[in-house]
This record gives C-alpha cells, structure tokens and sequence, in this order.
C-alpha cells in the first residue's frame, strides 16, 4: 500500500516539474495532457488506498525520512493515509483531476498555458502533503505551500493591478493567520515534547484548561484565515480575480476546507475546550448568514458563488463546533463536489459571455447552453440543500445537530441562511439562464463549452447527485477515528415536522427567486430603482462597508505610519549612519590618496616614520610593562 | 682612553643616522644606493663589535651575509639603474612617478 501513497503523493509533483519545464516556451496541449494524467493517477491510487481503509485495512503509515532530528526535536517528513486522510486524499484528488481536465479548455487561448499547469499541480502536491502529514509540522509546510499556489494562482494574470492586488490581499491575510498557528504548534510542541498527530493528542488529556484553551484558540486563528472566517474572510470574494478553474479547486472545494480539516483532525483537542467549540460554532453560524446576505444583492457571478463557499465554510464551522466533526468532513465533501461544479458551470458562463460578471446582461442563455444551465441548476438544486441530492443529507444533518444539542440560536440561524442560500443560487440561476435575452443589449454571442469541458465535469456532477447515499457508510468509515456520535431527534413527529419544514422554506425561497428573476420584465440596473438605493442594498453591496473599514482604519493609519519610519527613522537614522560610515571611510580614502604620489623618497620617509612610530611605541610598552606596579599605584591613586 | 664596544655603537649610530637622512633626503639614485650601503654597514660595525664584545662569532658570520646580500643588491640595482638610465636620460628620483596613485 505504502507505494500507493507515495503515487499518491508524488504524482502531482512530477506534474507541476514536468510543465515547469515548458513554462518559457509557447503553448503545449500535451502540458495539460501529462498533468491531467498524472492527476489521474494521483487519484486512482487514492481510490486504492480508499478501498483499502474501507475494506478494514488498518491505516497506512510511512516515514519517508527524518527531516529534523536535533536534542529532543524529532520530526518526520511522515505520511498517514487514514480514514479521515483518505476522505480528502479523495476530494482533493477528484475536484484536482476535474479541473485539471476542464483547464485545457478552459485556458486554451492563454498564453500562459504551462504556467498555468504547473501551478495548479503544484497546488495539489501542497493539498495533500497538507492532508496526509502524520504531524503538525508537515501539515504546515503544506499550509504555505497551498497558501503560496492561492498567491501565484490568483495572480495568474499578473498584468491586472487587481489580480495581484487580490494575490496579495490573500497571502498577506493568510500570513496574519498562519502566526497564529504557529503560535498554536509552537504550545503543542513546548506542552507535549512532539508534533506527531498521535503523540501530541495523547498528551492531550494530561494538560491543563489553560493551556489547551489556548492552543485551541491559536489553531483555529490558523483556521480562520485559511477557511476566510470572518474578520479575515474579506480576501475570499476578492481572490475570485484568479482563472475560473483555480476558484472552483482552491478557493471552493479544496483550500478553503484546510481550515476545517485542521479543526477536524484536531478534534481530541477541541472535545476538552467546549467554550472554544462553541465560539467556533457560533462564529460558523455567524458567517453563514453574514456571507448569505451578501450574496443576496452582489452582481458579480463568481462573488455571488465565493459568498455561498464563506456560508457553506460557515456551516462546517458550526457542525465541528458542535463537535459533529463526521458531519463536519461530509459536508465538506459533499460541498466540493457541487460547489466545484457550479463553478466551474460559472466559468462556462464567462467564457460564452467572453468574461462578462454580471449577470445581469445575461439571461436566458438555457437556450444556446442547455448542459451548463441543468449543470448548474442541478448544483444549485445540491447546495439549496433539497431531496435527494447531496446538500439535502449533509446540511439537514447539521441543522440536526444543531437542534439535538440544543443549539437553537445556531439552529435557527442555519435553517433562515438555508432560505437565503436557496434564494441567492436560483436568483443567480435565473438571471443567467432564463429571463429575456439581455445579452443581446451587448452584442455577445454565447456559445457552449467545448464537449470534452462538460464530460469533465460530469463525475462531479453525478457525486452531487448522489453524494447523500455515501452517508451510511462514510459514518461508518471515519467514526473509526472520530467521536461517533449519532444524532436523531427523539421523537419522529419533531423530526419529520423539522425536515418537510426545511425543505418546504427552501422550495418557496427557490420559487420566490424564479418569480423574481426569472420573468422578462428584469432589466439590467442602472442604480435609479427605489431599491439600489435603499440603506440595506448598499450595506450589502458593499460587503457592510468592512472592506472599506479595513482600507480607511487599519491600511491607510498602516501606511501613513510606514511613511513616518521611512522618512524618519530609515531615511534619518539608519540610511544616515551608513551612509556616515561610508562617507567617513571615502573622505579618509580622498584625504590620503595624496600619500600615494608615487615618488619613491617620500615613501621612504613614510616607511622611516612608520619604522620609529613602531619602536616607539615598543619601547613605551616595555617600559609600561617594567614599572606596572608603580603605574598602576598612580592609577588608584587617581580613582580610576 | 680606551676604545670601547659603547664607542663603536655610537659611530653606527650615527653612521645609521647619517644614512637614514641620505635614504630620505636624496633624489639621485645612485646616492640612494651609497646612503643605503651606509645603513647597511653600520648595522655591520655593530655586529662585529657586539660579536667581539660577546666572543661570539655569530655576529661576524651574520656581518659577512650582510656584506654579501649588499654586493648582490647593489651589483642588481646598478643593473636596473643603467636600464633606466638608458630609456629616460636622468636617474632623478622625482622623475619616476609612475604609481602615482
């Protein structure tokens, strides 16, 4: 099994080297044919591994070798396929081959083609050392490397000031977090002596509140950057300047989730700190509804579907807060399957559009994209959460667990995002596939994706569809290593009352969407209806103006202060005293180049003063040396 | 009044001092040389005086290398000197500022 893993592992690095090779030349299809391959196999051997955990196998577990062993530091580069690994060795590898696929289309006409391959590989090669690390260290290596590809990927198009104002936004945020994490590894290490996963969670119960409340706080602080929770969540919608297929891998399905995993794997800790659990709940429940509403206005397609991936993050927050850290990791499995499809159906969209956003200008464009509208609509039908498709069983289980563990306020909060994530996908639905044809107004011409696009994305969407069913088994696979807890409500008549509720508010929100959006009287804004100018519609247009509290109180003071060092202390201070000692050395050099006048009588005279400075100065010393006693009565005579 | 090792370290003294000022002072070469062969042998005087003081023969083996190190440096300097002589007509020392730096 152990050579599985390393296939696993390795296939993707290969990949992203491989394309490295061609990045300075021009476009090369057989780049993104090799790396989709090696992709494949990256994930056929997942499959493997995945059969072989599920078939009873024990956990496969290698130690590739030492990477840091000094004192009592000791620190594996080792590898753990287990059942919680193995589930996101499958997400990653799957979205990672879809979209590997779906890129040789979707970046055809770009000239940074192999470039683009490249990263994108090296992205999953970062995804699963994060994933499959045997310890904290490990994992955080893949934490950057992720973080580094989300940096090169959102700014692929580097020549957009935007693109790489977002790459940066994205890396800058993500560093605050990681400091955080640190921090917390840092805690893990100095209380329990090692980084190892099994070593440190045994050591777990032995600490006190304290401490553990601490490193609890400091991972999730790590979490909440990676997984955009609020106040960091802000570079999530901006990261959505990168190429389509790198928002539906990294930015929906795989990266975002890291957060989750994190909290996830490191469930023995946060079952001993339940205020920390719950703060995580809370704040998961929070983000849902935070990040719904504003989806609920934003006229920019690809924002409208970040928004729903920071609501959907928001909910796995608040199952693994609950401590439902099974449900947690289904929902997040489920998510990236139909979030990367309604994706990657967005970018169909643009490409027709040729890059258009708003959809708006859309509308009915089923006519001329019929498999990218039942895509996409199919996706949405997941994420709304309705029977029988994959968001119905894992968002309707966490609403549960919310409910069993009598967490109404979450509860209540998750079922009113539930309306609102329903009404915001079909209103996006609706604006871009049915309605009058608004796109004419602006002389485009939509088209369908190329067919091999679309047989691409189908597995993704069979698992959207179907993904429920794995539900039975999946919970027996990882409750192996995850608290299994079950959740019913104890009486049928609540349960059913509670479900056919549910799913009734989300069909009348989906038809409220269709009867708003989707009749021929919708005309494109032009910010004069009584509505745009509403309080609340510029609140949440305007993400509730955080974005611009950040700029206006923490980059502007920021920057205003950076000038002050700049121009005081560096220019000043630091510039100034090395300057200083360069000048004094430079004016000494032109002073003295007198001396060098060639003429040999006056450097024999040099050398004769040298000669009797020197014997001078010897004979002061021996004499120094022969009375020191005396000298040094004097001395104390003196106070000295 | 009898002559003393003190009375030969003072001649060398002063032949040193005499030699030293030459060494400085002078712009023709061909002095720099004879202020030179000065130094060289007053240092040689106080050997063969200390050597004699001491009834160590050291003094006057290490005076006769000097003699030797002398001839051979002059017999090259001389050579070199002739040379330049020839190329630029004058042997002055303020003439030869080429490392000027």
């Amino acid at each position: 099994m152990e050579k599985y893993l390393y296939i696993a592992l390795f296939a993707p690095l290969v990949s992203s080297l491989f394309s490295a090779l061609f990045t300075a030349t021009p476009k090369k299809q057989f780049t993104g044919i090799v790396g989709s391959l090696l992709i494949f196999a990256s994930f056929v051997s997942s499959s493997i591994l995945l059969v072989h955990i599920l078939s009873g196998g024990a956990p496969v577990h290698v130690e590739m070798m030492t990477w840091m062993a000094t004192g009592n530091l000791y620190i594996p580069f080792g590898f753990l396929v287990d059942q919680v690994s193995v589930t996101m060795m499958m997400v990653v590898t799957l979205v990672s081959t879809v979209v590997h696929v779906y890129s040789i289309g979707y970046m055809d006409h770009d000239k940074g083609f192999n470039r683009f391959f490249s990263y994108l590989s090296a992205f999953v090669f970062s995804m699963m050392i994060l994933v499959m690390s045997d310890n904290f260290a490990g994992l955080f290596i893949g934490w950057e490397g992720v973080g580094l590809c989300s940096w090169l990927l959102i700014g692929f198009w580097f020549h957009k000031e935007s693109a790489t104002w977002a790459a940066n936004e994205a890396f800058i945020m993500n560093r605050i977090a990681d400091l955080g994490m640190l921090i917390g590894l840092f805690l893990i290490y100095w209380n329990t002596g090692t980084l190892q996963y099994e070593g440190a969670f045994a050591a777990v119960p032995s600490l006190d509140n304290s401490t553990l409340t601490w490193i609890a706080i400091f991972l999730f602080v790590g979490a909440m950057g990676k997984s955009a929770q609020f106040p960091l969540h802000t570079w999530l919608a901006d990261a959505m300047e990168g190429p389509t297929p790198v928002s539906a891998l990294i930015h929906a399905a795989t990266m975002v989730t890291a957060g989750v995993y994190l909290v996830i794997r490191s469930n023995p800790i946060y079952a001993q700190t339940p205020d920390v659990s719950m703060f995580i709940a809370s704040l998961g429940a929070f983000v849902a509804l935070f990040a719904a509403t504003m989806a609920l206005v934003n006229r920019d397609m690809k924002r409208i579907i970040a928004y729903s991936t920071l609501s959907q993050l928001g909910y796995m927050f608040a199952a693994a807060g609950l401590g439902a850290y099974w449900v947690a990791l289904f929902h997040l499995m489920a998510h990236a399957f139909f979030k990367a499809l309604l994706f990657l159906g967005a970018g169909n969209v643009m490409h027709a559009m040729h890059d258009e956003l708003d959809p708006f200008k859309m509308g009915g464009l089923k006519k001329v994209m019929k498999w990218s509208w039942i895509m996409m609509t199919l996706a949405s039908v997941a994420l709304a959460g309705i029977f029988p498709l994959a968001g119905f069983f894992s968002k309707d289980t966490i609403l549960e667990v919310a409910f069993v563990e009598h967490a109404y306020i979450i509860y209540g909060v998750l079922l009113f995002t539930a309306g609102l994530t329903a009404f915001y996908s079909f209103r996006l639905v609706a604006l871009i596939f049915h309605g009058e044809d608004r796109y004419k107004l602006f002389n485009i011409h939509p088209h369908e994706a190329y067919r091999y696009m679309l047989i691409a994305m189908s597995p993704l969407l069979i698992l959207a569809i179907i993904a429920g069913s794995f539900k039975g088994g999946f919970y027996e696979m990882v409750t192996t290593l995850l608290p299994a807890t079950e959740y019913h409500i104890h009486s049928h008549l609540v349960e059913w009352v509670m479900i056919i509720g549910t799913q009734l508010f989300v069909i009348f929100a989906v038809l409220h969407a269709y009867k708003k959006y989707a009749n021929s009287s919708v005309k494109v804004p032009d910010g004069t209806s009584e509505m745009e100018n509403s309080f609340m519609y510029k609140l949440l247009l305007n993400q509730y103006y955080i974005p611009y509290a950040y700029e206006e109180f923490l980059v502007k003071p920021y920057r205003e202060l950076s000038t002050v060092f700049w121009e005081k202390v560096d220019l000043k201070i630091v510039d100034a005293t090395v300057d200083g000692i360069a000048n004094v050395i430079y004016t000494t050099g032109e002073k003295t180049r007198g001396m060098q006048d060639g003429n040999l009588s006056t450097m024999l005279r040099y050398m004769v003063i040298g000669t009797v400075v020197l014997l001078s100065l010897a004979v002061v010393f021996a004499l120094a040396v022969k009375y020191a006693g005396g000298i040094q009565g004097i001395l104390s005579g003196l106070g000295v | 009044m009898e002559i003393g090792l003190n009375h030969y370290l003072v001649l060398s003294t002063i032949l040193f001092a005499i030699g030293l000022v030459g060494v400085m002072r002078r712009k023709n070469l061909l002095l720099l040389f004879f202020a030179t062969e000065i130094l060289l042998n007053s240092v040689n005087i106080a050997f063969a005086a200390i050597s004699h003081y001491y009834g160590d023969l050291t003094g006057q083996m290490f005076a006769f290398f000097v003699i030797a190190i002398a001839a051979s440096e002059v017999a090259v300097g001389l050579g070199l000197l002739i040379v330049w002589y020839k190329m630029h007509g004058n042997i002055d020392l303020d003439n030869m500022a080429t490392m000027k730096g």
